[in-house]
């Protein structure tokens, strides 16, 4: 028996109001849980800025492409982590690929996410970059050389029918990925919103929901590092691209905020037994994280910044200064919102009783395996990951030269002078 | 590769996908044969002594700490203005506060609680390696050995009745105390009852003092609404239990 178990438990009691099942009182999935839905929704939102791209040939958003193909790869192989350490028996994972129920959400899941992983995200990155990887393996000295040979799978081939056949490919993959991204994240909303027990979860709009707001907190985060990034390389940031990207995001928050809103108003509305216990919930329990952070701070307040900028479009497209930084300022809280969208539907699911008559608390540890540092690590893993992806296969020449090719090829829209 | 393509022509693979529909596909079969076992909760007779909480803790092995139950009392006091005040009792504590002076208590009783080892069980559709399973004789069942410990089994159940053990870091819950039933012996909540509050038998044998207590009560489950078919039956359940 731990000792820290019944110690944290015992605190807890007092804190319990109404009455809980006595089981209820370990909040089960923590902090963990939270974080593995934000990783994977991350996955398919950058997945599918880069479809943008490809398959519906926004050519504006091309310096993002390759930057959110790598940002999708480095979040998705941090995205098992969470689940394998918050298993009571992590040794045994691998019977849910042995001996996988088919019944089971959380077992088909692994066989989603290998398949999004072997089948969609590394041909798809390995065709963009084939010939990439020859020409510097050619130029190239040392142990570089040998990475990228091996990476290219030893493929010489760089004649015309060669990389025409690599475009093909590209679009085949990408059309074929997009319902795989959009069952990647479904899946996940469904591992929650299949649950009948939980009414907070269980809900048919729960996969769409998350969707949507995981293409929202993707496109904002291959944003928010593209214009981390690109000064550090010396580049400059090529707005007519971040311009056309944060449009879609706009539109995005949108879809997003009317999905929560309409199941909102279908809960209000249809009022049934639970719904006492759960707005007692959401007025005490989560009234920070849900009300004031995710949807006013993390929704209401980015869209209403981006959408002055819409609207005073001439005014801001004169001072771009002030308009990267609102972009920035908009891309940052969306991400908060996003996270915290998260922690509402994992967390809050397991404030209520089952027996509706009483709410829970939870307490998040600081060390330990569920604990906040550890979560940090694991949320700063994917941009080591990224680091070492950006060294290893370099989109520069991308972001850099197309960007001013867009810039020098189509002047006169969008003044792209230093304020 | 023959192999595989002759496995996804044969239906095998179309049979998986049916058993992700376990509801309409698994429920409504034929009805078992063998045994079936069930139980049975008179509402009226529990007197909330809590030698049932002692003895499945004593029996099952189960953490003394109170966050870990198989089955638990709960104390209902409905006030005269509708108002439902809830408790769990708590064992080895002399004896519930005198409430018999409290003008304002309409009604009061007690509700055993414990798996109610559905003949549909959520629990064991979202297992994902299978650990949670139904017995032959209906009784569902957690394998220690090949538990992964994910949660998503306490998380499905309805009923609160599951707990992560804190030293297997695996799933648990009541068993009906398989171990003893095996053998032709009572639960061991049922053994110990002083008022025959628990029943426990064979649904399909006529004989069982189950079948003779379905019989003779007007007779409710909990949750009906959700459709996992409780396998618990209450006699004198009150509307406000939940």
């Amino acid at each position: 028996m731990s000792h820290e178990l019944t110690r944290t438990l015992t605190e807890l009691l007092p804190q319990i109001q109404g009455y809980i099942y006595p089981n209820e009182i370990e909040v089960h999935w923590g902090l963990l849980i939270v974080v593995y839905p934000y990783i994977t929704g991350i996955v398919a939102g950058a997945f599918i800025l880069a479809s943008l791209v490809k398959v519906f040939n926004v050519k504006e958003v091309q310096p993002l492409y390759r930057l959110s193909l790598l940002t999708a790869l480095s979040y998705l192989l941090v995205a098992p982590l969470p689940l394998l350490s918050h298993l009571g028996h992590p040794e045994r994972c691998f019977e849910m690929f042995l001996t996988p129920q088919p019944s089971s959400a959380m077992a088909m899941f692994g066989f989603v996410y290998a398949w999004y992983l072997m089948a969609v995200l590394l041909i798809e990155i390995w065709f963009v970059y084939r010939t990439d990887m020859i020409a510097w393996s050619d130029e190239e000295s040392g142990a570089m050389k040998w990475i990228h040979k091996v990476l290219s799978l030893f493929s010489r081939d760089r004649s015309e029918s060669a990389i025409s056949f690599d475009h093909k490919a590209l679009k085949t993959i990408t059309i074929i990925g997009i319902p795989s991204a959009f069952l990647l994240h479904g899946y996940v909303g469904f591992i929650f919103g299949s649950v009948k027990a939980n009414p907070w979860w269980s809900s048919v709009l729960m996969p769409i929901a998350f969707l949507f707001s995981a293409i929202v907190s993707g496109v904002a985060l291959v944003i928010l590092l593209y214009m981390v990034i690109t000064p550090l390389t010396g580049a400059k940031i090529n707005m007519k691209c971040v311009d056309k990207a944060i449009d879609f995001l706009f539109y995005a928050v949108i879809v997003d905020f009317t999905l929560e809103f309409v199941d909102f108003i279908h809960r209000i509305y249809q009022s049934e037994e639970e719904i006492k216990i759960l707005s007692e919930m959401v007025m005490s329990k989560l009234f920070m994280s849900l009300v004031i952070i995710q949807v006013l701070l993390g929704m209401v307040l980015p869209l209403g910044i981006i959408g002055v900028t819409k609207i005073f479009k001439k005014r801001f497209t004169l001072n771009e200064d002030l308009r990267k930084m609102l972009y920035f300022i908009s891309v940052l809280l969306i991400q908060f919102g996003i996270f915290t969208m998260r922690w509402n539907v994992v967390i809050g699911g397991q404030m209520f009783s089952k027996s509706f008559r009483g709410l829970t608390t939870y307490k998040m540890e600081i060390t330990g395996i569920e604990g906040l540092l550890y979560t940090l690590v694991l949320l700063a893993l994917p941009l080591v990951i990224l680091t070492v992806l950006l060294k290893i296969l370099p989109p520069w020449k991308e972001l850099r030269e197309e960007g001013k090719d867009l810039e020098g090829g189509t002047p006169g829209t969008l003044p792209a002078t230093e304020a | 590769m023959r192999d595989v393509l002759a496995f996804l022509l044969s239906g095998g693979a179309i049979g998986g996908i049916l058993k992700i529909l376990p509801s309409s596909a698994l429920a409504k079969e034929a009805p078992r044969k063998g045994k079936w076992y069930g139980f049975g909760v008179s509402v009226d007779k529990c007197i909330g002594c809590a030698r049932c909480m002692e003895a499945c803790k004593t029996e099952n092995d189960v953490p003394r700490e109170p966050f870990f139950f198989r089955t638990w009392v709960e104390r209902y006091i409905i006030r005269k203005d509708g108002e439902a005040v809830v408790k769990a009792i708590e064992p080895n504590v002399e004896a519930a506060p005198d409430t018999s002076g409290d003008r304002s208590i309409l009604r009061s009783f007690f509700v055993p609680k414990l798996c109610n080892q559905c003949a549909d069980p959520p629990c064991a559709q979202v297992c994902p390696v299978g650990a949670t399973f139904q017995t032959e004789d209906g009784v569902v069942l957690v394998n220690v050995k090949t538990c992964v410990g994910c949660r998503y089994c306490i998380q499905a159940c309805p009923y609160g009745a599951r707990y992560l053990h804190p030293v297997t870091r695996t799933a648990d819950k009541c068993t009906f105390c398989y171990h003893r039933i095996s053998q032709n012996l009572l639960p061991a909540c049922v053994e110990v009852c002083p008022t025959q509050a628990r029943i426990f038998g064979d649904l399909n044998s006529a004989a069982s003092p189950l079948t003779r207590f379905r019989r003779m009560n007007k007779i409710h489950v909990l949750k009906p609404a959700l459709n996992t078919e409780p396998k618990v039956y209450y006699a004198s359940l009150d509307g406000e239990v939940r």
